[in-house]
């Protein structure tokens, strides 16, 4: 996530969709959900469900954080407090990130094989990809 | 078109590899999957009832705090399966809401009251055992998202089964009356937690197509064999008695023979006319009327310190 830059030109982040981290979450609703946006009291804003936030947990020194599920909460403190609670009962964790899942961008599904095409051909970014003789040492 | 995903889907399935939330699915297996994931998340929420009911009365503070740990556990449980299920678009208020109003099911065994604290015991050993045996091979289930829950959640199952395991021990080491009451939990949970795996292969009509689609590993049956078999050795080691005459060990099968659960009140409790279905409904529902001015307050709290926010920002 904020690890790495992004390189990809801006034709094919055009091209990426919501979010499937965000998530994970299926564009599809289910057919009995209520529509997005809709409230058990419409108008209300303080009837609204709490929004869906991403939990990353970095579970020890040295590593990443990694996705570990999501949850509710009514904002972003709340969300870490309730990740806290939540994916970090057994000390699984020394850092996490909460995010709103709607704020997500992911690559699409549809489109994986022609969206991971470019990296798909160039077997001589691989180290394999280069015969050494067998006396060469260290390399 | 829809046929190529058809084929894709079946490809992915064949060998062994996960679904994902976003990729192409028939509309049977996300239905079949929000239902499943719901119903065990449905259960593991109403499950803390039974539990919940001794937290007050535990002996020691150290088993009170054991106790808090478990019903805290299986809240969290919950948590992570509805958390899966709206990777498939479900809605979380819209499940919670199928649950209070009886329209989504739960497991049969939180049907059954809890009337002594020898009971938390024996939910430990035989309730959370049988459920190890259901969800271990779960966590290899074709949807990727329920399967990752369920690693998380057998992760902490262990204890749950352990600490029960191990009251029953400290019980079964005290007074006549003490001993009498673990024997008693046990005959009354015995059976209960044998229909927890479902009914007979022979009267499951899901269980083919769910196997087809890994989603099952294993037939009902199947499971029931393997939990009595491992539980046969420490019913053994605890000093009780499981009350069926016809248990007994079968060399040739190299399994234990045993009697069949009441299948006519398996069918009972799952509709609605167990000891408890009533109360347990009634107590989710109240808990959660009750706790509506919490998650409105939260939300008139964040829309609040939102505006504020933006004004700082536009003040500076």
């Amino acid at each position: 996530m904020t690890e790495h830059g992004d390189e990809r030109s801006r034709e094919e982040r055009s091209r990426r969709e919501r979010s499937e981290l965000a998530s994970e979450r299926s564009e599809r609703p289910v057919a009995s959900a209520p529509p997005a946006g809709a409230h058990e009291s419409t108008g209300a804003a303080i009837k609204q469900n709490w929004p869906l936030f991403e939990v990353f947990v970095r579970s020890k020194r040295g590593l990443n954080h990694v996705h570990v599920g999501s949850l509710h909460a009514a904002d972003a403190d709340m969300a870490l407090h309730h990740a806290r609670d939540l994916y970090t009962r057994r000390n699984e964790g020394v850092s996490i990130w909460v995010v709103r899942s709607d704020a997500i961008t992911a690559s699409s599904p549809d489109e994986k094989d022609p969206f991971f095409a470019p990296s798909g051909d160039k077997v001589y970014r691989h180290p394999t990809f280069y015969e050494i003789p067998d006396g060469v040492p260290h390399i | 078109m829809s046929q190529a995903l058809e084929q894709h889907f079946d490809d992915t399935i064949a060998h062994d590899q996960r679904i994902e939330p976003r990729d192409w699915m028939p509309d049977a297996y996300r239905a079949t999957m929000i239902r499943q994931i719901a119903q065990h998340a449905h259960s593991e929420i109403i499950g803390m009832q039974p539990e919940g009911n001794w937290l007050t009365r535990a002996p020691s503070l150290r088993r009170k705090a054991i106790l808090l740990a478990k019903v805290q556990d299986e809240a969290g449980h919950g948590l992570y399966l509805y958390s899966a299920t709206e990777t498939l678009g479900a809605d979380r208020t819209d499940l919670t809401n199928r649950l209070i109003e009886g329209r989504q099911k739960y497991s049969s065994i939180f049907n059954y009251p809890t009337l002594t604290f020898a009971d938390v015991g024996v939910i430990g050993w035989l309730v959370d055992g049988a459920a190890i045996c259901n969800q271990v091979p779960l966590c290899r289930s074709s949807y990727g998202p329920y399967a990752r829950a369920m690693i998380r959640i057998c992760k902490e199952e262990s204890f749950h089964q352990r600490q029960g395991y191990e009251l029953l021990l400290t019980m079964m080491r005290g007074t006549p009356a003490q001993r009498d009451m673990v024997q008693d939990a046990t005959d009354r949970w015995w059976w209960p937690s044998l229909m927890m795996f479902g009914p007979p292969d022979t009267d499951s009509p899901n269980t083919a197509q769910s196997m087809a689609w890994r989603i099952k590993r294993h037939t009902n049956d199947e499971l029931r064999q393997r939990f009595v078999d491992m539980t046969v050795p420490q019913a053994q080691a605890l000093g009780v008695t499981l009350p069926d005459p016809q248990l007994r060990w079968n060399a040739e099968r190299g399994h234990h023979d045993f009697g069949q659960p009441d299948w006519a009140e398996f069918k009972r409790v799952i509709g609605g006319e167990g000891p408890c279905n009533t109360q347990r409904i009634a107590q989710r529902r109240r808990a959660h009327d009750e706790g509506a001015w919490v998650r409105e307050a939260a939300v008139a709290y964040a829309t609040k310190q939102a505006a504020r926010d933006l004004d700082n920002g536009a003040a500076t």
